[in-house]
């Protein structure tokens, strides 16, 4: 059999080519299409092109190589690569080398969950329907909020559809954020908030945190809301109750964008009276994968319930009594009253939800508060080390898994010199802060002692070198 | 009940004592929405002005704004509407009130209409 079909291949004209094997344009094929347009031969359609600028060599290009070949060379580029799993890694600045139970994968692979596009539909899923109840569940346990949405693209995406809703629910005109966000976050704002129309005004920093005195006098009654991190983009926890003051008292509401890892440990925003939370879930379950895709998590106080940008996802009793999921409260704002809704997002990052909930499941109540201890214990013993070959840390206020370390010269030099040394080193706050000599260090639990004194040894060396 | 003037929004307004009214939605309104849901009342000291969505009342046909007939400062709001939505078809003159203002210009009631315009208004509509 195998034989003849090979000899049929090769023998006959009206197969394939074998220059062209998987492009089914057989001798035969060729030449009926150059009979119909009446032309002889292929190079008669270059005719019209001038022959100085023709190509008359043959291309410089290697010959063809057989997918045993190909495979082993992409494998060898690949191998040029350097990650994660092979160099310890001090690089955060909103994207965390965090541990993912294997569950996650072998849950998230199954094809009931990764082949949906919108599961939606209560008569056919309400497993995913389920899950995505639950998620919204501990994203309100964590955030200490009573309702959530079933997700968003990212952190970034999710602070910028809370300022619209502080937008519509206030009437006022602008919102105000601290330099402590995300800078991404604050690009994306800015960008939302020229679409939409209102105006971002940006309050500086006290050293690591939110400078109350200028939000103070910034304060006004066009400010429809207040927007900080916690912990911020310095790793260092705000003063939230101090804030929510300030916001309070001149009905401004106050956004929290948060890891959601860090609520594991700390007070939540709810209770220190946020009215708005987001953030983004990468921390629990979702790999790195170069900064995205993510997942943004987005939670309210009962008060802004239908405000709710996306999809929510409710709990309900079907005709014979038993428990079941539906969709709820979105029909509001994004198909009856489409004109004055504040957002237009009616997607959700689903499959790294879904991740997210095994993820948090797995890890247990008793878990994320372990793994959010250790990162602030390693955290803590990394700047320790630190100070003590005398570097400076800049954090003045209590900080989670990240700070920042002052260095004798740029970041970026000290970058290239902890690569060659097999560390990834910090964020460089140069980028985004003019700060050429500051590292934000993120030391996760993924961390071990040996991996953070050598990390501090190769900085040391760096330094003296 | 007597006394009431009406908007062609279909709110009625019922003065109470000094420049204070009360303010609802229409038995023909409420008949139109159906089945209230939810009512989102505007904030108590915020300011409203005349013919502008304070609010929102959603039955489960649609979605509509509460557009305030008067300005002025909202000085109370039905907050058993949170729990008893319904409260608005069952007796829309009475438990089902929305809100009360606090006139700024008590001449802009002049300008609402009296129970037999406004029943001229929706029989015209009707036809």
């Amino acid at each position: 059999m195998r034989k003849s079909t090979k000899h049929s291949l090769v023998k006959e004209k009206n197969k394939m080519t074998n220059t062209y094997r998987y492009l089914p344009d057989t001798e035969q094929d060729k030449k009926e299409m150059l009979d119909f347009i009446g032309v002889s031969s292929i190079e008669d359609l270059f005719a019209d092109i001038p022959a100085e600028v023709r190509l008359t060599e043959e291309l410089n290009i290697p010959d063809a190589q057989s997918e045993p070949e190909v495979l082993k060379s992409f494998s060898k580029l690949a191998q040029k690569n350097i990650n994660a799993d092979q160099y310890p890694i001090f690089l955060g600045a909103g994207t965390y080398d965090h541990y993912i139970p294997s569950v996650v994968d072998h849950m998230i692979s199954r094809s009931e969950f990764y082949t949906a596009y919108t599961p939606y539909q209560p008569e056919i899923s309400q497993g995913e329907l389920q899950a995505i109840f639950e998620f919204q569940s501990m994203v309100c346990e964590l955030t200490g909020m009573d309702a959530a949405n079933a997700s968003m693209y990212d952190q970034f995406t999710a602070l910028a559809e809370a300022a619209s809703l502080a937008i519509g629910q206030t009437k006022r005109s602008k919102v105000l954020v601290s330099k402590s966000v995300h800078p991404e976050s604050r690009q994306i704002l800015t960008t939302v908030a020229r679409g939409q129309n209102y105006g971002v005004g940006e309050i500086g920093l006290s050293v690591d945190v939110t400078d109350l005195e200028q939000l103070k006098a910034e304060l006004n009654k066009d400010v429809a809301a207040v927007i900080v991190q916690y912990p911020n983009f310095f790793g260092s926890i705000e003063d939230l109750a101090a804030i929510k003051e300030l916001a309070e008292a001149n009905g401004s509401l106050l956004i929290v964008s948060s890891n959601p890892l860090a609520l594991g440990l700390l007070q939540t925003p709810g209770k220190l009276g946020a009215d708005i939370v987001v953030g983004d879930m990468q921390p629990l379950g979702i790999p790195m994968s170069f900064g995205g895709p993510h997942c943004g998590y987005f939670a309210v106080n009962k008060k802004y319930i239908r405000k709710i940008p996306g999809r929510i996802i409710g709990q309900t009793t079907d005709d014979n009594g038993n428990r079941g999921f539906v969709l709820t409260l979105q029909a509001r704002e994004q198909h009856i009253r489409r004109e004055k809704a504040t957002s237009n997002i009616c997607s959700n990052q689903a499959l790294n939800a879904l991740a997210s909930s095994i993820c948090m499941s797995a890890l247990g109540k008793k878990g994320i508060r372990e793994m959010a201890m250790q990162n602030i214990e390693k955290a803590d013993y990394t700047a320790k080390s630190l100070q003590s070959k005398g570097f400076t840390v800049v954090n003045e206020s209590a900080f989670f898994n990240e700070f920042v370390v002052e260095l004798p010269r740029s970041v970026k030099e000290a970058n290239a010199k902890l690569l060659e040394a097999g560390i990834i080193g910090g964020y460089d706050l140069g980028i985004d802060y003019g700060k050429e000599n500051q590292m934000l260090v993120a030391v996760t639990e993924q961390r071990t002692k040996e991996e953070i004194d050598q990390f501090v040894g190769a900085l040391e060396a760096v330094i003296n070198g | 009940m007597t006394n009431l003037l009406y908007s062609k929004d279909h709110e009625w307004v019922q003065q109470l004592e000094g420049n204070r009214v009360r303010i609802g939605i229409s038995d023909y309104a409420q008949h139109s929405l159906g089945d209230i849901v939810f009512v989102e009342n505007p904030e108590v000291d915020s300011e409203v002005k005349a013919n502008e969505a304070v609010g929102s009342i959603e039955s489960v046909k649609a979605v509509s704004d509460l557009i305030t007939p008067v300005s002025g400062a909202v000085v109370s709001v039905n907050e058993e509407l949170e729990d008893a939505p319904q409260s608005i078809n069952e007796q829309p003159f009475d438990g089902g009130w929305i809100f009360e203002v606090e006139l700024s210009d008590s001449e802009e009631l002049k300008g609402l209409l009296s129970e037999e315009e406004y029943k001229a208004f929706i029989s015209e509509g009707e036809e």
